[in-house]
């Protein structure tokens, strides 16, 4: 999956991610040998509903994972050959927020309520080593609040002084202080007015375009993610299902999981159809065997239940793990 | 027959702050808020806004939770505060509750039979185990859930969805005329969603049970309700069918929410359009609160005018419906803002 | 059987309850066996050759009076641990009433318990122990030294707890428990009660560990039961005749031994049930 896409060079190269759990019941493969690149200033939407592992995959990123979880494997190499998940605590710190930053979901992960905005960003930039006086780091301070659209006054305010669509553009504005080159942001606007999500979205797709970073949003609403994605990775049960550009997502979905969730968006134009997926969600402490959706496959066959199926290109740029595309896809290369 | 439930010109004040150094600061959370829900034809209403809006307060004070600061509630004719204990206990049975959150609703010391064995009990709805334990069973099993997989567990052990429909099955075990839904599917993962409202949608058209539906999600709204009442920082904007209002909004306000939807649709604007940003600036609406005689939208409206300085009525904008506008001010107003006569002159 | 078998569980998840149930059971089972193996009439004054170091025959010694120490320490150490006991127990039953109703209905009774706690909780235990001991009249027994000190006790717990109900008192399914037409007294027994067990337990293993000190030290004070040889008499005894500096420490060391065993192994108790408790331990699996 390495070669460009829309003419763009490849930013960080997943490969072979896995994150487990350790449990008494046994060892939950929260993220389950994943494979994704990410281009260069491109907007990508990470799909999957609880248990899919798509926080856990970004937590693993920002090396943020905690007992009873592990990274048990996998490498996350960016265009210079670093790799994110072999660097020592010390080097961590230096990636986090350089290079790699967070916008989290909720304002409370990330702001301190007792310390004023302008203030916290400012310590957060000399923690990652920003040097410079105080008016000279205030300055820029000011700078980034405008760019995410608060007032400079927004600086000498608490937290708590903010209302929720503020806070979260605070997060922001803490987010691409140091121009990181990805900004992976976790449901962001999930607690969030309609109204304000619209505004914080497209405050967030024109930072991004300016600053030529490369987003990878992570969440459930699939409207949102047409909207704002460019290519969108479906997650299923901690594996990777399916991949493609978004608008090969929305109109032409491969992966029968990705077909079943697109065709259950509640949406203006049916009423009273209810379609959602049948059967139960998956439990990662004992997961059917084959392939993990395959019990709640309209389209399962015996073969389903034996073999584990791998992310194969479809057609250009879309990819799918299922064995009815394995078959075809075998068949075309041979 | 007096009606179910109705809220007649209910209003709730809080008020926080105060003591020795501050002075008491009033938030109204719900002004002028009227319903009737009939007792003999069942009717599906959502109540829809954002967070601060005043639905879930709404919902509070229909369920009797909370009492209204001004106006009153009554069921079945008779004032909620005032009723006896038998009546209350009618009362109890007669309106349900699904809450937002499936996973807070269960006493975690319990298996999940424990919610749906107390108000057997508490109600005397079984002869005996048996009779209440078919009772379960027919009940899960109506909100598509096999006893045999439910029952004997704890709630960590099953998903979101599965709490929820248990819930549901609760509440149908009361056999009640009106269930209040308070955001139902909103912590549940979006392909169990449609299930769930598939459930409720079944209760309200084969079991002839009402519904006061709240959410902030109007796609949700338009796939189950038949009517729906859209709230704007404890007011009333618009009112109206659900097929009309979504589809043709007739409040600035409903507009905007509709808009800001984004939609399945790759290919639409939503988010290169340029929006003229007036300031959603949720802590100067906040601020406003306190000041009730103007038009609460006014601040953040394309179309504001000298006369949104004073309240707008409820104007009839069309055949069963009604916006808080004075776009519309050519109409009559509705009556004592009473919106089931409204809905039911479709 | 489902019991038991959460009770291994918390066991295994807590080491430190673990430990401190070990040390704990050492010594109730010392008092409980212990008549079984040794001569409790030894425990009497002139029972045997007094200032004896400790020796084969008297593993702990015998003190001025004639008194072999392992028979004193067998006698007394169900003693004191009764006096814990009961004052723990009345001064947590005490606690959970007015706990839970204070935390629960609020209004009037609570700002009134509350009140009364917070003054009475500023006033120092051991000097209103020492009045309520230096008056009674009559013959201080074991019994009436557990009332005394369960006098105090109640007020702690009553603060915790009520603490702890305001929390739960808001959550949904409390609000459920209303809307299915539940007392407020079920509501408490049912709801709320059940789902505070390990911390309930873990204030009651406080409550004995405190009750179990103050009355050492009253009885260190001379105010305990005279004719009783419980573990605090014994240290009065040790002190009256100046066991320290006639080297008797077998006389002295020996009870705080076991003073600090008792201690030590409530207090794991008490936190490796508050770490259980903690909802943040609670791994959602």
């Amino acid at each position: 999956m390495s070669e460009s896409v829309n003419n763009r060079e490849p930013l960080l190269d997943i490969s072979g991610l896995e994150v487990h759990f350790e449990t008494r019941r046994g060892i939950a493969r929260a993220v389950n040998e994943v494979d994704l690149t990410l281009y260069k200033g491109e907007r990508f939407g990470l799909v999957g509903e609880s248990g899919s592992g798509k926080t856990t995959m970004i937590l693993a990123l920002l090396r943020m994972i905690k007992t009873p979880g592990f990274i048990a494997g996998g490498k996350a190499v960016f265009d210079d050959g670093t790799d994110l998940l072999a660097l020592d605590a010390e080097q961590v710190r230096q990636t986090r927020l350089k290079r790699v930053a967070m916008v989290p979901q909720g304002a409370m992960n990330s702001l301190n309520p007792v310390i004023r905005i302008g203030e916290q960003m400012m310590l957060t930039m000399r923690e990652h080593g920003e040097e410079g006086e105080r008016d000279e780091l205030m300055a820029r301070v000011v700078g980034l609040l405008e760019k995410v659209g608060l007032k400079p006054e927004a600086a000498s305010l608490y937290p708590h002084e903010l209302s929720g669509g503020m806070k979260q553009r605070a997060c922001i504005a803490q987010a691409i202080c140091l121009n990181p080159q990805l900004i992976l942001a976790d449901e962001p606007t999930s607690a969030l007015d309609v109204v304000v999500q619209r505004q914080i979205m497209q405050t967030l797709r024109q930072l991004q375009i300016g600053l030529d970073a490369t987003v990878l949003l992570v969440g459930h609403d699939m409207g949102l993610m047409a909207q704002f994605a460019e290519r969108v990775g479906i997650m299923y049960g901690g594996k990777l299902v399916e991949v493609g550009t978004v608008s090969d997502i929305f109109r032409n979905p491969q992966h029968p999981y990705t077909q079943l969730l697109i065709s259950s968006i509640p949406s203006f134009e049916t009423r009273g159809d209810f379609k959602g997926i049948p059967g139960v969600a998956l439990s990662l402490l004992d997961p059917p065997s084959g392939c993990l959706f395959h019990p709640r496959c309209p389209k399962a066959t015996d073969a389903c239940a034996q073999r584990e199926p791998t992310l194969k290109e479809v057609s250009s740029g879309q990819w799918a793990s299922c064995l009815l595309h394995e078959e075809e896809h075998d068949a075309t290369a041979s | 027959m007096p009606p179910l439930l109705e809220a007649r010109h209910i209003r709730k004040v809080f008020s926080s702050g105060g003591g020795l150094f501050a002075e008491d600061k009033e938030t109204v959370a719900v002004e002028d808020f009227t319903l009737t829900i009939d007792a003999d034809k069942p009717s599906f209403t959502t109540i829809a806004g954002e967070s601060g809006s005043g639905k879930t307060t709404i919902a509070r004070m229909l369920l009797g939770v909370i009492p209204p600061s001004e106006g009153e509630v009554l069921y079945a004719g008779r004032s909620i505060g005032q009723l006896e204990k038998d009546e209350m206990r009618s009362f109890r049975q007669d309106v349900q509750a699904i809450f937002q959150d499936p996973f807070e609703v269960y006493n975690p010391f319990y298996k999940v039979d424990h919610i749906l064995t107390t108000p057997i009990e508490k109600f005397g709805l079984a002869s005996s185990k048996s009779d209440a334990r078919e009772q379960i069973d027919a009940a899960l099993r109506t909100v598509g859930l096999r006893p045999e997989e439910t029952l004997g567990r704890y709630p960590h052990q099953l998903s979101g969805g599965q709490r929820q429909r248990i819930t549901i099955a609760r509440a149908l075990l009361l056999k009640p005329k009106l269930i209040i839904a308070d955001e139902p599917v909103s912590m549940v993962d979006a392909s169990l969603r449609a299930t769930i409202l598939s459930s409720l949608h079944k209760l309200y058209r084969e079991f002839d049970i009402s519904f006061v539906y709240i959410t902030h999600d109007l796609t949700t709204a338009y796939q189950v309700s038949e009517n729906i009442v859209v709230l704007y920082h404890g007011t009333v904007a618009e009112a109206g069918g659900v097929e009309q209002v979504i589809k043709d909004p007739h409040h600035p306000y409903t507009r905007e929410l509709i808009q800001s939807i984004p939609v399945p649709d790759p290919g639409s604007a939503w988010i290169e359009e340029e929006i003229e940003e007036k300031e959603v600036d949720e802590s100067s609406a906040a601020a406003s609160m306190q000041g009730w005689s103007m038009c609460r939208y006014a601040p953040r409206c394309p179309h504001a005018m000298d006369k949104c300085s004073t309240r707008p009525p409820l104007f009839r904008s069309g055949a069963g419906r009604a916006a808080a506008c004075f776009l519309y001010d050519e109409q009559e107003p509705v009556e004592e803002g009473n919106l089931t006569q409204l809905f039911s002159e479709k | 059987m489902q019991r038991l078998s959460q009770i291994s569980y918390y066991l295994r998840e807590s080491p430190m309850l673990a430990a401190g149930f070990i040390m704990v059971s050492i010594i109730v089972l010392f008092g409980l066996l212990g008549p079984l193996f040794v001569d409790t009439s030894l425990a009497q004054p002139l029972s045997t050759t007094p200032r004896m170091e400790p020796s084969w025959e008297h593993p702990f010694g015998t003190d001025d009076s004639g008194r072999d120490l392992l028979s004193v320490m067998v006698v007394g150490v169900p003693l004191t641990l009764r006096i814990g006991l009961l004052a723990g127990a009345v001064g947590l039953g005490l606690g959970i009433v007015l706990g839970f109703t204070s935390g629960y209905l609020g209004g009037r009774f609570d700002v009134v318990t509350r009140g009364i706690v917070d003054t009475l909780l500023t006033v120092p235990g051991l000097v209103v122990l020492v009045s309520i001991a230096s008056t009674i009249r009559e013959e201080i027994s074991v019994n009436i030294m557990a009332l005394v000190v369960a006098s105090l006790a109640w007020m702690w717990p009553t603060r915790v707890i009520r603490s702890q109900v305001l929390s739960m008192r808001e959550r949904a399914y409390v609000q459920m428990a209303k809307l299915n037409g539940m007392s407020t007294a079920e509501i408490i027994w049912k709801e709320l009660f059940p789902n505070l067990l390990p911390y309930l337990a873990a204030q009651f293993a406080n409550a004995v560990n405190w009750a179990i000190l103050s009355s050492i030290g009253l009885e260190a004070l001379g105010l305990g039961p005279q004719n009783d040889p419980t573990v605090g008499m014994t240290i009065y005894w040790a002190i009256t005749f100046s066991a320290l500096i006639r080297g008797m420490w077998w006389w002295w060391a020996i009870p705080i031994a076991f003073i600090g065993l008792i201690f030590v192994g409530l207090l794991m108790i008490a936190v490796g049930l508050d770490e259980l408790a903690n909802p943040k331990q609670r791994k959602a699996v």
